[in-house]
């Protein structure tokens, strides 16, 4: 949590100094190196987590052709690559799930000199408890799960866990149980990542209490939910909500991360075992860390940079920069949790009482 | 001699590739799914030693709610398919015009045309609290409030019956066909009136195709997935779905099995129906 705080005063530091140094901001483009025209990369990623000419800029810079396919629930993810790499280049996991991953040996080492960009990222986001000197991942982008809601529904706006537990009318909740389990645990008073089965009884049974207005718990669509006025609030990811109120270019939707605390997490770029072209995936890897490609992806999926050279060249739009709803502020930062891995028969405890929790919920 | 015919065991070569199939697809996998039923959960939710019944524990206690509700809803969807389906049937099987009856058929089938995931999506967008009929009843003024529709355990009856209808329509309709109205005509000549008729003549010579169109409705009601997934929402949550989640990646394989085993075996006591009355019925023509 340390960390966090730094990255919050160098963000801090540098918003006025980014709006300054817009103009005259002027940088390199990226270049491909030598050698690669032809090949075929292959990406796994979260939907709708990149900016729409990304790839197809690195086609075209490199010469070669990308697949890409996308997952919604990182659990789909892991369990694919478990089953053997249907032959992905490059996935994008969460850091529980990338420690998961390094144990069970399904990731491969990362070769740094293909990757010079790594000095654009932040550093209180790198050497993380999940992978220790970034050996085999680095970060991609990160950001909190909290509240989506329609401001027509909630007029005077959210800025509480409580208040959408007690709203009577239709919510989505979002499937990831260990997010879900942190944000409860956290308000009952005990630490997000417990392993303690009582504890996590003792959650369960307070969500499912809270849930009678929950209609559906939906594995990261609940903003497309919100938007059709399925729903009027949904917990999801910051940036999904972000997407809806800049497609529908109104003011709609606003997204908070409530007071009592929630889920703070950073995806990372890594590449499986098997990878077919893990040479070109280092290259792609360079390609994002750049500034100005990190930049207009962080600018279109609205989560925040871990790209501190964009930051500081005023590549981020400052609206975003300037938002606490993506980069939290100091006060904020200290009810957010990070979601560390358990072990077995911890992540049992958690799976049932999810399950239970499930079968319960909605009344 | 005809050797296709032949009983004495040479006919059996013709089986053989179906023998293959069945065993290698079917009976192997079966095994497997009841072996690690009985076994218990390691990391990251594959199977693992010592054998447990703790599985077939948690199926029947508090995943019993869940069971019962979906043997209640795929018994719902049956009864509705049969009542709309048999009259449905009658009809065009008793049609004189031959090209009429082959369009109905026609229409009956068209749906299949579509995907089936396409078709349960759209009934999210016409049962929506901003969908379609809400639109409707609200602008007609017959409602103040959007009802609520989607995500309850009425929107995924609607989507099974939908969606499982035509399979209870087409074996109706061959059982209804194959009857011979001569034995209406006699019924009638006996005294019996309509109603009797049809209850003790009509109905029991076309029970086979009835028996045939439950069990094709029933069978994948109880286990579907997709369509209370996508139109249940909490409240409508069915055993498929607890099913898939177990064989996700930090599921619980041998829960998930156990709960197949059970669901298997739900299906299993229909058949036993089925064929009881079903094939006895056929056997006395």
């Amino acid at each position: 949590m340390r960390k966090l705080f730094l990255l919050l005063i160098l963000v801090g530091l540098f918003v006025p100094v980014a709006v300054i140094a817009q103009d005259d901001a002027e940088v390199e483009p990226w270049v491909c190196p030598e050698g690669f025209e032809g090949q075929t990369l292959s990406v796994y990623n979260w939907s709708t987590y990149i900016a729409e000419d990304t790839v197809p800029n690195f086609e075209e810079l490199c010469g070669v052709s990308v697949n890409y396919d996308i997952f919604d629930s990182g659990e789909t993810m892991l369990a694919r690559i478990r089953q053997g790499n249907p032959g992905f280049d490059i996935v994008i996991p969460s850091g529980s799930t990338i420690a998961i991953m390094i144990r069970e040996e399904l990731l491969v080492p990362l070769d740094k000199d293909l990757i010079p960009n790594i000095a654009n990222l932040e550093p209180s986001l790198m050497d993380a408890s999940y992978d220790p000197g970034n050996l085999y991942s680095l970060p991609y982008q990160w950001g909190t799960i909290g509240i989506g809601y329609s401001t027509e529904a909630f007029p005077d706006g959210i800025t509480t866990w409580e208040e959408l537990w007690d709203y009577d009318g239709s919510v989505a909740w979002l499937d990831d149980r260990r997010a879900m389990f942190g944000v409860a645990l956290t308000i009952l008073g005990y630490d997000a990542n417990t392993s303690n089965p009582d504890e996590i009884s003792e959650a369960r049974d307070y969500l499912i209490e809270r849930g009678a207005n929950v209609v559906t718990v939906a594995a990261d669509d609940g903003q497309e939910l919100l938007a059709r006025g399925d729903v009027d609030a949904t917990i999801e990811y910051s940036g999904d909500i972000f997407a809806i109120a800049d497609e529908c270019e109104c003011d709609s939707y606003a997204y908070v991360i409530p007071e009592e605390g929630t889920n703070i997490w950073t995806d990372n770029m890594a590449i499986p075992v098997d990878a077919p072209n893990a040479e070109l995936a280092m290259v792609f890897m360079d390609y994002v860390l750049h500034p100005q490609v990190g930049a207009d992806i962080s600018n279109y999926t609205a989560y925040a940079s871990p790209n501190l050279a964009a930051i500081e060249l005023g590549l981020i739009d400052a609206d975003y920069l300037e938002d606490p709803a993506i980069y939290p502020s100091a006060e904020t930062a200290e009810n957010l949790f990070e979601i560390t891995e358990s072990d077995a028969d911890t992540e049992q405890a958690y799976n049932d009482a999810w399950d239970e929790l499930l079968i319960f919920l909605g009344g | 001699m005809n050797w296709f015919k032949s009983q004495d065991g040479r006919g059996f070569l013709l089986a053989l590739p179906a023998i293959f199939w069945l065993g290698v697809f079917f009976i192997l996998p079966l095994f497997t799914i009841v072996v690690i039923s009985f076994m218990s959960r390691g990391a990251g939710g594959v199977a693992e030693l010592p054998y447990t019944l703790a599985h077939y524990d948690r199926t029947f206690g508090v995943f019993s709610v869940i069971l019962i509700r979906s043997i209640r809803i795929a018994s719902i969807t049956t009864i509705v398919c049969l009542f709309i389906g048999y009259p449905l049937a009658f009809f065009i099987s008793t049609r004189k015009n031959r090209n009429f009856q082959n369009l109905c058929l026609f229409f009956i089938i068209l749906p299949f045309w579509t995907n089936f995931l396409v078709r349960t999506y759209a009934w999210r967008i016409l049962l929506g609290d901003a969908g379609t009929i809400n639109a409707i009843l609200l602008s007609w003024g017959w409602i103040e409030e959007p009802l609520r529709l989607l995500n309850t355990e009425f929107a995924v009856l609607v989507g099974l019956i939908y969606g499982f209808f035509p399979f209870m329509v087409l074996p109706i309709y061959a059982s209804i066909e194959r009857f011979d109205f001569k034995f209406v005509d006699a019924a009638h000549d006996l005294g019996a009136n309509d109603w009797t008729t049809f209850w003790r003549v009509v109905f029991p010579m076309t029970l086979p195709g009835v028996l045939a169109g439950s069990a094709l409705v029933f069978i994948p009601s109880v286990g579907a997935f997709i369509t209370p997934d996508l139109l249940g929402g909490t409240r409508g949550l069915m055993i498929g779905n607890l099913i898939s989640r177990q064989f996700g990646g930090s599921g619980n394989m041998p829960l998930g099995s156990a709960l197949s085993v059970v669901m298997m075996a739900v299906v299993l006591l229909t058949l036993l129906v089925y064929v009881r009355f079903g094939i006895n019925r056929e056997g006395d023509d």
